[in-house]
Parts: structure tokens; sequence; C-alpha cells
């Protein structure tokens, strides 16, 4: 999908554009309906077993989770001065800005892991050894460890996207804006993931 | 071959390229992106995988001729049927029709060179064939016991058997459905020829539209609901276990949030084929084009609100039953509209029992009586009685198999010149089209008359008073598999020894014919301009019956 080279079956490089951007906002939507049926499960769950499930929220740490949104919404802002970057030809500012978005993204894992470390440590993980006794705070828990590695998932995708960026030669960057318009739009994708799970996982129990 | 010149053949180079000459090695068939080599990839994997789900179903009717449970122990049985079902659902009735016509035809019949994203379109081909092995690799080593529909908490707490491979595979198998979705809609937004509007389009291509929005709208959940699936079972969270807070219906409603749409996924493609053959074979132009179009549109929207009609007994609150039963009343009137103006199309039409033509009629004949059928299991008390007996069997094998099974083959047949340049044997096809609709039948009436006396599905014994009717089904199950068989036969002889066909030998008005047969690499020699609407099979005005036309000399 590059913008200098056409590729079949376009005829003219603008088409081609159009093509891209619909292709990545078809995905978008198929990923929101993908997220949408996870949320279905926390809504379901939140509504049988009210008490309970809002215990187990309440044992999430807000700490980590406000750090990470920090740092989430920063790399938003980075990605969006990057794709600007591009579209204006400042190819050592979108190389910085991308640079600094996979910064940021390896800092959200960094803080992630150290959270399930924690977790873990205190057997927030349902089973035998789970502290929670009242019904729901499991499910609660059950959906915090689907959601946050689906989203870390998409997170690490999101990161081999982002280094792609950087793969490409500064003297043909700034001809890519198409290419850099739908690696934007999937980072931005992921991180409004996180702006609905942040209050869900993190405020729901306090 | 091709040095005698032939009619229709004239003017035609004998060592013309075309897409299947253009390279001849192995590489260049498993890179290809041209759409219909991929076409043809599918098709090797599809028919693979129907006759794999076809001798799953061979064993379970021959276990069924008799009450005691002899050839097969419960268990056997337990993943005989769920082999069936999860391999024809996914591996070939949910591809069957998109991927292999829907991949050759839509580029051609909207005058385009290519699809939107051909290198995707050869990935999701991988991607196919890599949830389909893991799927077969699961069936083979020792199967799953859940079936197709892989419900909790029986799927994720107690079932011994490899349900986290198969539903790996289904998985995998989702995302290459949801890309091919995604490139058939860019494809129709973006590289319609010049003068090819949206209400110029052939029906079949619309029938891609409504298909791929199904596709690309309803797999994504699906693919959330294995997820869970999977967590639950891999990793103990609860997620759909009752114990823990969890809700088994849950799990039902995302599946169904899927599957009962993936029906309209086997079936849109279906009323597309159809229209197409229907039209040009009684030589008519289709009645009332538009209400075609809107009514299939309806189709795969209403498709999304009637998912709760699987769950009448399952919990659901009456309420909520009583709305998705009044829905799937209404999803019957566009579904019926469609009926109304295939009849209205055959209405004085000039028409020719060709081959593909029977087995379109055919279609229409069995999808009205899966679709009645369907009625009755959309009205609450009669669902009651009904649940989890033949009753829905047979329903739902008239939509799926009486429907889309005929209508696949009807297509094959139809563009069998245009894909492979030869001709078949009228005779031998027409044979071949009669004894599926009469197999059918033989096959799968009897079992609404099994489930309306109380047999319930997926049972390997049952008491003796129902004997007489598996025994016609298994009869007919004998005829239904050599309808299936006998075309390897003629369709193979045809591709070595058959006559070469010209490039439009139904004299067909669709774009797709307006190419050579087979088309070449890049579909056209220039872009072709459309000027009018599809299907002029006779001109406006044009009254064959004037007296005025009385006179002129007749043409066959």
């Amino acid at each position: 999908m590059s913008d200098t080279a056409l590729n079949a079956p376009w005829a003219t490089a603008d088409r081609q554009r159009v093509a891209t951007q619909f292709g990545m906002w078809a995905f978008l939507a198929t990923e929101t309906l993908f997220f949408g049926a996870i949320f279905l499960f926390y809504a379901v769950a939140r509504w049988s077993h009210p008490a309970g499930f809002l215990a187990g929220a309440r044992e999430a740490d807000a700490w980590f989770g406000s750090a990470n949104t920090i740092v989430l919404l920063t790399s938003s802002l980075t990605m969006a001065i990057a794709e600007r970057g591009v579209r204006a030809g400042l190819v050592a500012l979108a190389r910085a800005m991308y640079a600094l978005t996979i910064a940021l993204g390896l800092c959200f894992l960094t803080i992630k892991g150290f959270e399930y470390a924690k977790d873990i440590s205190e057997h927030l993980i349902p089973g035998r050894r789970f502290p929670l006794a009242e019904t729901g705070a499991s499910a609660f828990w059950a959906f915090y460890w689907t959601v946050t590695v689906v989203h870390a998932i998409h997170l690490t995708i999101g990161l081999g996207i982002v280094a792609r960026m950087l793969l490409i030669p500064r003297d043909r960057l700034a001809a890519r804006w198409t290419t850099a318009e739908g690696t934007a739009l999937y980072w931005h994708l992921v991180d409004v993931v996180w702006v609905f799970l942040y209050p869900l996982l993190y405020l729901a129990g306090r | 071959m091709g040095d005698a010149p032939e009619a229709g053949l004239l003017g035609r180079e004998p060592g013309e390229r075309n897409y299947l000459t253009a390279g001849t090695t192995v590489r260049s068939w498993l890179l290809t992106t041209d759409h219909k080599r991929i076409a043809l990839l599918y098709a090797a994997g599809i028919t693979f995988f129907f006759f794999l789900g076809g001798a799953a179903a061979t064993l379970m009717r021959a276990e069924l001729v008799t009450p005691a449970g002899d050839l097969l122990t419960a268990d056997e049985y337990n993943r005989t049927f769920t082999l069936h079902g999860v391999i024809m659902v996914w591996f070939f009735l949910v591809p069957s029709i998109p991927t292999t016509l829907g991949n050759f035809l839509l580029p051609l019949m909207i005058g385009a060179n290519e699809v939107a994203y051909p290198k995707l379109n050869l990935f999701s081909w991988y991607l196919w064939l890599a949830g389909g092995l893991l799927t077969l690799f699961a069936l083979l080593a020792g199967g799953v016991d859940t079936g197709w529909t892989f419900y909790t908490p029986f799927s994720t707490l107690y079932s011994n058997s490899h349900v986290l491979l198969a539903a790996a595979g289904v998985f995998v198998a989702g995302f290459s459905s949801i890309a091919t979705g995604i490139n058939f809609i860019a494809t129709l937004h973006l590289l319609r020829a010049r003068g090819m509007t949206w209400m110029r389009l052939p029906l079949f291509a619309w029938a891609m539209y409504a298909t791929s929005l199904v596709m690309v709208l309803a797999t994504p959940v699906l693919a959330m609901a294995l997820l869970l699936l999977f967590a639950e079972r891999a990793f103990g969270l609860p997620i759909f276990d009752p114990r823990a807070g969890g809700d088994p219906v849950l799990f039902q409603h995302l599946f169904w949030f899927y599957s009962h749409p993936a029906v309209y996924i086997m079936i849109l493609p279906a009323m597309g084929v159809v229209s197409e053959v229907i039209a040009c074979e009684a030589r008519r132009r289709v009645f009332g084009y538009e209400f075609m179009v809107y009514a299939m549109l309806m189709i795969a929207i209403i498709g999304f609100m009637v998912w709760g009609h699987h769950m009448f007994i399952s919990g659901q609150s009456p309420f909520a039953s009583l709305v998705f039963s009044a829905l799937s009343f209404v999803i019957a009137v566009p579904s019926a509209i469609k009926v109304f103006n295939w009849t209205g199309t055959l209405y004085r039409g000039q028409i020719r029992f060709s081959t593909p033509m029977l087995y379109a009629l055919g279609f229409v004949g069995l999808f009205t009586l899966g679709g009645l059928t369907g009625l009755f299991l959309a009205s609450l008390p009669l669902d009651v009685h009904l649940t989890d007996t033949y009753f829905v069997t047979a329903h739902f094998h008239y939509i799926m198999v009486g429907g889309s099974v005929s209508a696949f083959f009807a297509g094959l047949h139809f563009w069998w010149p245009k894909i492979t340049g030869r001709l078949y044997s009228e005779t031998l096809g027409r044979f071949a089209a009669v004894s599926m609709f009469f197999g059918f039948n033989f096959t799968f009436f009897p079992q609404f008359v099994l489930g309306y006396l109380g047999m319930p599905r997926r049972y390997h014994e049952y008491p003796p008073e129902f004997q007489a009717w598996h025994v016609m089904s298994s009869t007919g199950a004998v005829v239904l598999a050599f309808a299936y068989l006998w075309p390897l036969c003629y369709l193979g002889w045809s591709l070595v020894k058959g006559e070469r066909a010209s490039d439009n030998p139904h004299d067909a008005t669709g774009l797709e014919w307006q190419t050579r047969s087979p088309p070449p690499t890049d579909n056209f020699a220039e872009p072709p301009i459309v000027t009018g609407p599809p299907y002029r099979y006779h001109e406006e005005g044009y009254a064959p019956h004037a007296p005025a036309a009385a006179d002129e000399p007749q043409r066959p």
C-alpha cells in the first residue's frame, strides 16, 4: 500500500489513497464489534451481581491504571504530531515522534507488567486461591484479565506497525502520508479502547 | 483442440493466453494475486471439506437406519455430528459461494480487473486454510463432542474433547471471512466501471455486498465469543460459569448474534446466483429489480435482530422472546418478495430447462419450503414443541442444503464455461440436478414428520416407531450422495475432454460474458463502459406475444 508505487488495481494514486482509508475504517468497524462483545460481558456480569462485581473492582489498582492512561494519551498526542509531520514533510520531527510513540507504548507495557505482578502476588486470578468470596467478584477479574491481555496484544501489534514507519527511508517518508494515516488510525483505536477500559476497570469500584 | 475454428470461437487465436495458462508452476498458483486463481484455490479447498463433511453425514445416516446404536457409540456419534456441523458451516457453506463464484465474478461483473486488495485476498485464503487445518487436526486427533454450537458450560467445563483446537480453527477462519468482506465492500464502492451505477449492478453483485456487510459486522462478535470460551476453558476464568456469577446464556447470545446472521451469509449469495440464472434462462429482465435489491439489504439488516429466536427455551425473558418472534416473522417479508419476484420473472419467459435452470428452480421450491417452516419456528408456542427436534434439522437443511447448495451447483454449472472455457454434458447435468432435488426431498422431508412426532436431534438411538421415517431419510441420503458425486465425474471429464466454450454460450448480458472464456489475466482488453441497466434480455417495448411478432421468424 505504498503511495510512491501504484499497485494493482488502482488507476490513480488518489484512488489508491481512498482505498487505503476505506479499508482501514472498515477494519476499525470490525474492531468496534469485537470489543463490543466483551463490553457486553461486562454489562451482564455487573448487572447480575452488582455488589460482588464492584467488590472485585475495588481491588484493581487505580494508580497503575491512571499512570497508564496518562502514558497512552500522551502517545496518541505524539502519534498525531507524527502523522501531521509526515503530511507537512517534516521528516525529522515525524521520526522523532514515532520513536517517542514506541517508547511510550513500551512504557505502557512495562507499567502493565508491574501491575500484573502485583495482581498475581495478591492472587487476583480467579481460581482456588482467589481472595474474594462474593459472587461476581471473580467475574470482574475474568473480564480484567481477558480484556487487558487482548488490549496489550493490540498494542504490541501497534508497536510493530509504528516501527515499520521508522523503517521507511527518510527521503520517501513524506510521500507515505496515507500509510501514516492508517498507522495513526490504528494507534488511536488502541487508545480509544483504553479510554473506555480505564473507567470500567479502575473507577467502577471507587 | 482449437485448430479448427468452431462457431463462437472465430477470431480466437489458438494459443491465446488466459488466466489459467498465464503461469503453470505451483509457485504461480500459491503466490497468485489474481482473483480468478484465488477463487479456484478456494474451490479446491471447499470441495475437500464438502466431501469430508458429507462423509460424516453418511456415517450418521448409516447409524440411524436401525433404532439401536449399533454402528457408533453415543460418544462417537456426538463427534461425528460435530465434525459434520463445524466443517459444513465454517469450511463449506459460509465461504462457498462468496469465495469461489464471488471472487471469480465480482470484479468481472462490475468491469474491474481485480478486487480492491489483491494481496489481502490471497492472505484470506491462507488464513482460511490455516483455520481449516487446525480444525481438521482437532477433529482427527479425537474430535469434538459439543456440536457445532460449542454451547457452554459443556464446552468450557465438562467436555473432554479438543474444543480449544477446534475453536481456534474457527477463530482464525473468521478473520479470513472478515478480510474477504472488507475486500468485496471496497471493490464494489471503488472499482465499478464507468457508468456502472449502483442500480445497474447485477443482483449477484448486490448479494455479495449484502453478504459482506453481514460478514464484516457479525464475525468479530463470534471471534470474541470464541475468545471468551477459550479464556474460560484454558485459564479457568469464570465467564460463562454460573457458580461464579457468569452466565451460560450470554454465550448463546454472542454466538447467535453471529450465527443467525451467518445463515444469511449462506443464503444471500445463493439468492444472487439464482437471480442471475433465472433471468438469463427465462430470457427476461428480473421482475422488480429495485425491490430485489432492497429485499436483500433488508434481509441483511433485519438478520441482525432475530438471533433471540434460538433461545426461546433458554430462559430468555418472555418479552424478549415476543420481540424476537415478531422480528423473525418480519424477515419473512423480504424473503417472500424475492420468491414472488423470481416467479414474476419466469412469467411469460422463454424458459430453457438447462442444468443451471433446473438447479435454480429447485432452489426456489426448496427455499420456499424451508422459509415457510421457519415461520413455524418463529412462532413461540410451536417452537417450544419443536425445539431441538428433527423439525429444526429439516428446516435449516432446506435452507442451507436445499437452498445454498442447490444455488452453488446452479452457479457452478452456469459459469462453468466462463471459468474453465469448456462445456459439460447437458444431459448428464440435468440428470444430476433432478437427482439432487429428488434425493434432497427424500432425505429431509421425512425429518419434518419425525420432528413433529417428537424425535429429538443429536441422538444415535431412538424408539422403533420412528424407524420407517429414518430408513426413508437414509435411503434418500444415498440418492443425494450420488447426486453430489456424479457432477465430479462429468465436470472432471469436461475439464479434460470437454468441448471448447464460446465467450457467451448462454447469450447472457452480464459484463462477465463480454470477455473471453476463460478470461485473460487482466479481465478486459479495455475498461468496459456501461450504458444501461442489467438483464436486457428483451428490449423495452418488445412484446413476444404481439400479433406483429407472430410473423417474424422464430428463433429457438
